[in-house]
């Protein structure tokens, strides 16, 4: 059943990994890197102008060189979501009402749909990249942590830590089921016996599951867990913070200034 | 489906956060110390099974299985996908970071409703029936988040509405597949651990488990 699972999935195991490779904004502190990028998005989705979104995909760009993000990787990913969005853009230039700029067959294009579906383009993939060069390196731990300390509720930090302790764990299990079908002669295809299969699968994954975290539990209130993690890694907002604080926010406010003196193009 | 960031228009994008964040504190209110780790741990399963690729004519799905997690977390659906998308968002750069409320709400709500409709029938005390109102469970989700999706895209622009109409039709074989896996899972479940539906432990599973601890 490994051709169930398809090879170009992310694999959870990259949780772990991508701590590799940071580059030069390994100094940053987890929560200017959160903060950075929510404002990075926060300001591109707001932007309306081509060649200002045009200039944050470069920023982006420029963040992910800094980052050193691994280039095939990255590439995949961002290909993965462009594929998946391709269908919507292509459909807008012809589903916008404007100026005609050209015709195929029975439909027109026009030219504030094109408009439009680059506006997205450029929007998606510059907050894509962005996000994972500022977060996508920090290992899941540290982000709940930072995410804490951004005053994120504690139970919802502790749902995030437990999602991301377990999920490799979860992944090997169902792994192991997937071998044991394969052993036993189960082929997917197309018919209610694979439906049948593999909903019984993912019942029994789901059993294992709840099962491992009565475990779990038993195990943490036998070493006096009451339902707080305590943090002994304090985090420090240091030179390299403010210095990314300081030129991230002169440009995006350039890029907002801008938008608004030029006016929006819409 | 999830939409990414640049596509969808501020009020919906603000609407949706409010709403998502919520059901997120909604949802927060039944997670105490027994249960996080339990979420936790579904949650996790809920990810790994997003990531299954199920064959569907020349081509193949990824599960979502919002409907399997409503019957199973009820409000917690809520953080735990929310979970789950910020996981992908953040580390795989799948789904955007803005739109992050709007899919949630999207894929959680309809767990929510689902949940609270499906849940009796789930425990029902006759097999066949309950194995009926899963497959529902697992169809209705997957519909009303397609429906969503639409609702979210339409809102955003008229422009959008051929594109919206096209997600409803493409979620149509998604939705007979996950009622069937749905259908499956809830037969399964309840033969081995009813308490995942919130029904008592069956009393023979009990003799089951006494005899494995013994052993």
């Amino acid at each position: 059943m490994g051709h169930c699972t398809d090879p170009a999935a992310p694999s959870l195991s990259g949780l772990e990994a991508s701590r590799a490779g940071m580059g030069a904004l390994r100094p940053l502190d987890p929560r200017t890197r959160i903060l950075a990028a929510g404002c990075f998005a926060l300001v591109v989705v707001g932007l309306d102008r081509l060649a200002l979104l045009a200039a944050a995909l470069l920023l982006a760009l420029l963040l992910a060189v800094l980052a050193r993000l691994p280039l095939r990787r990255t590439l995949k990913r961002v290909m993965a979501m462009d594929a998946f969005v391709l269908f919507m853009l292509i459909l807008l230039p012809f589903t916008t009402p404007g100026t005609p700029l050209f015709t195929l067959g029975p439909v027109t294009a026009t030219e504030e749909g094109l408009r439009w579906a680059l506006d997205i383009a450029l929007t998606a993939n510059a907050v894509m990249l962005a996000v994972l060069a500022l977060v996508g390196g920090l290992d899941a731990v540290t982000l709940g942590h930072a995410l804490h300390r951004l005053r994120m509720p504690e139970s919802i930090v502790q749902l995030l830590q437990f999602t991301v302790r377990y999920v490799e764990v979860v992944e090997r299990e169902f792994g192991r089921m997937r071998t044991a079908m394969r052993a036993r002669g189960f082929v997917p295809g197309n018919d209610l016996h694979t439906y049948r299969t593999l909903g019984y699968a993912l019942g029994m994954l789901l059993v294992r599951s709840l099962e491992r975290s009565e475990r779990v539990l038993y195990a943490m209130k036998c070493r006096g867990f009451v339902g707080r993690f305590h943090v002994i890694v304090e985090l420090r907002f240091g030179m390299p913070d403010a210095l990314l604080a300081l030129l991230l926010s002169v440009l995006l406010a350039v890029l907002v200034l801008v938008e608004i003196r030029l006016g929006s193009a819409h | 489906m999830h939409i990414v960031d640049g596509a969808l228009s501020a009020p919906v994008l603000v609407g949706g956060t409010l709403l998502a964040a919520a059901g997120i504190v909604r949802g927060a209110r039944d997670l105490n110390l027994e249960r996080i780790p339990s979420a936790g741990l579904l949650s996790a399963a809920f990810f790994v099974a997003s990531l299954v690729h199920v064959p569907i004519g020349p081509s193949s799905v990824h599960l979502i299985l919002n409907g399997l997690a409503g019957l199973v977390l009820g409000w917690i659906s809520f953080p735990a996908l929310f979970v789950g998308l910020l996981l992908q968002a953040l580390f795989f750069g799948f789904g955007g970071l803005t739109v992050l409320g709007v899919n949630t709400l999207d894929i959680a709500l309809p767990a929510v409703i689902v949940g609270l409709l499906c849940r009796p029938g789930v425990r029902s005390a006759n097999a066949a029936l309950a194995a009926f109102w899963g497959g529902i469970a697992g169809a209705l989700a997957i519909a009303l988040t397609a429906l969503m999706v639409a609702a979210v895209l339409a809102l955003s622009g008229d422009a959008f509405i051929p594109a919206a109409k096209l997600v409803v039709i493409a979620h149509v074989p998604v939705m007979l597949i996950e009622g069937l896996l749905c259908a499956a899972a809830v037969t399964l479940v309840r033969k081995v651990k009813p308490e995942l539906f919130g029904m008592p432990a069956d009393a023979s599973a009990v003799g089951l488990r006494a005899a494995e601890v013994r052993s």
